[in-house]
């Protein structure tokens, strides 16, 4: 300290305080956040806390007044009013999430591979038109859809909604994978070129691992589009077939409905998204860092 | 390329796509062109089947101009158009703008600010239904929001879905609650990528704070912001679920946005052609924006 400067104790003293108040600032901001994200989640333990169905969640309560699993186990076991067939609509939910995962990740780094890394001459065309799928907010092409499907002979099948979802996917799906790759080197492609390995051993030994944070992303994006979409699957499935993302949405306005029971559901729903995203946590975080690592 | 020339990839829009990169464009032959067309072909089946056609389709239906002048002659159709463009506007430029600021939030070096983002990013995880239903739910007369008011202030809130602007008030609040925590991802990313040295440099140069986020942070993301602004735009205006279940459309239609009142019209009082026209007429607008969008992503590079 005996070098400090001519004030020393005021400067430390300003400096401190400032720290201070950024340190309570951000305290304050963070109860904030936590507030702001987690009220409407808290309402749902509220409503699935409660032991009776019917209107009696809505009566004012801040807190169950009796707070009990029963209507969770009631989801489990199908015995609840709607939710008769819960582990079928949960089946359809994965179903349709995983394959427009799959097929999503297959269908945009194929494309992505041949525009970007293959430098597939007027590739930048198939890109464009790709985004130009969001000039046409999905929600408004559902009428032709739903004759379209009719027509192809998918009325109440679960294809039709994987069709849909990989449809709005992919476009997104590409853009991240373009702009991904080009933070990646070609080196690895080019010196694999000149010792002869061919376009698929290019795409499947190098750039697929290569991708693998950017492909993560795009999977966790194309499940959660699928696994949450609600307009698709209500219009184009059968009330048999829903997802269950859907159900809920469908008894929206109808007090009576078990709604404990209903948001039980919901919340069992959200788990596997969250194990997904614990599972590929690494691989996310990687992408979301690399650049700042600098490859 | 060295690795703080990637890092600084996001602030020069450079003039030519794919820079420091040998070229080959066009030089495809045999095998390879073969493979290159091969590997495209799915993406393109998907587009000519799942995107043309409807879109050639939703053309087609919607191509009778009688369709247009039953538009303007309904009543609700005018409003419904105001209600699409606070909805979107205020929507769209609050929430991104409070996920640009939060990104920084988020990058402060806490352990509890890295548990709070696990919390931040819950609603992005939510099913939109699910979590619209709990705001619908929350905002009834005896609902969670209420039960506070009167606990904590001892005034029963109004019947939120009574009004118009209340209405289209909690559809905006249950969007930016929905989908924030995914664009503040998107800047946090963006963020990690400026050099410390830029901060530091600038903070030799006295640039803190309000100012730091002005003159530095500010211009190096203002590209990724515009466009990451046009693509949310275009996903808003198309956004079905939360007006539909948060509010409803009501009272009688006075909330509906261009999704939902399509879908009224075309599953609700079996008039397809008028849904489909309905939803078209934002056309003119829609595709200036994807196609500015379009020509940003090629003369610029930008990241995630």
């Amino acid at each position: 300290m005996s070098t400090a400067p001519a004030h020393p104790l005021p400067m430390r003293r300003r400096y401190r305080r400032r720290r201070f108040l950024t340190e309570a600032g951000s305290v304050i901001l963070g109860i904030v956040i936590l507030i702001w994200s987690l009220t409407p989640v808290y309402n749902m333990f509220l409503i699935a806390l409660d032991p009776e169905e019917g209107e009696i969640e809505f009566d004012g309560n801040l807190w169950p007044p009796s707070p009990s699993l029963d209507s969770f186990g009631e989801v489990v076991t199908q015995q609840a009013r709607y939710l008769e067939t819960f582990w079928h609509q949960f089946g359809n939910s994965a179903f349709i999430g995983l394959l427009t995962m799959v097929l999503t990740v297959v269908i945009g780094s194929l494309a992505s591979f041949a525009v970007g890394r293959m430098r597939l001459s007027k590739g930048a065309l198939l890109t464009n038109a790709a985004l130009f799928t969001y000039a046409i907010p999905a929600s408004f092409l559902i009428v032709p859809y739903f004759r379209i499907m009719h027509t192809y002979g998918l009325a109440d099948n679960l294809w039709a909604v994987i069709a849909a979802q990989v449809t709005f996917a992919t476009p997104f799906a590409i853009l991240i994978l373009q702009l991904y790759g080009r933070l990646v080197p070609t080196e690895l492609d080019d010196s694999a070129r000149v010792d002869g390995a061919s376009a698929v051993q290019v795409y499947l030994r190098i750039y697929l691992p290569l991708m693998m944070p950017a492909l993560a992303v795009v999977a966790v994006y194309a499940l959660m589009l699928a696994w949450n979409d609600y307009l698709y699957p209500s219009v184009l499935l059968a009330v048999r077939n829903m997802t269950v993302a859907v159900t809920q949405g469908q008894l929206f306005s109808d007090t009576d409905a078990a709604w404990n029971a209903m948001m039980a559901a919901a919340i069992i729903y959200v788990l596997p998204p969250i194990a997904l995203l614990l599972v590929l946590r690494r691989y996310v975080v990687a992408s979301l860092t690399m650049a700042s690592a600098g490859v | 390329m060295s690795s703080t020339d990637q890092l600084l990839a996001v602030v020069p829009p450079l003039s030519a796509k794919g820079s420091g990169r040998p070229s080959g464009h066009g030089h495809l032959r045999g095998a390879d062109l073969r493979w290159a067309v091969a590997f495209i072909l799915p993406y393109s089946a998907v587009f000519l089947v799942f995107v043309v056609y409807p879109f050639a389709y939703a053309l087609w239906m919607a191509s009778k101009p009688s369709l247009y002048a039953e538009l303007i002659e309904d009543p609700s159709y005018l409003p419904t158009l105001v209600n699409t463009l606070v909805f979107v506007g205020l929507g769209v430029n609050v929430k991104m703008f409070l996920a640009l600021l939060l990104s920084g939030f988020f990058m402060r070096p806490r352990w509890w600010i890295k548990a709070l983002l696990a919390v931040y990013i819950l609603p992005w995880v939510i099913a939109a239904a699910q979590a619209c239903v709990s705001f619908h739910w929350m905002l009834q007369d005896e609902g969670l929001i209420n039960g506070v008011t009167s606990a904590l202030f001892g005034i029963n809130g109004p019947i939120w879905f009574n009004d118009r602007w209340l209405g289209v008030g909690w559809n905006i609040i249950a969007y930016i609650w929905k989908w924030m925590p995914f664009w503040t991802v998107i800047f946090l990313a963006a963020r990690m990528r400026i050099p410390r040295e830029i901060y530091d440099s600038a903070e030799v140069d006295g640039a803190t704070g309000i100012r730091r986020f002005i003159h530095v942070t500010f211009p190096l993301l203002a590209n990724i912001y515009l466009l990451c602004t046009l693509l949310s735009i275009l996903w808003t205006v198309g956004d079905f679920t939360t007006v539909y279940l948060v509010s409803g459309g009501g009272p009688a239609h006075s909330t509906d946005v261009l999704a939902t009142l399509g879908f009224h019209y075309a599953f609700d009082v079996s008039q397809p052609a008028l849904g489909v026209a309905a939803a078209m007429a934002a056309l003119p607008v829609l595709i200036p924006i994807a196609i500015v969008l379009m020509r940003k992503l090629q003369t610029s590079e930008v990241e995630l």
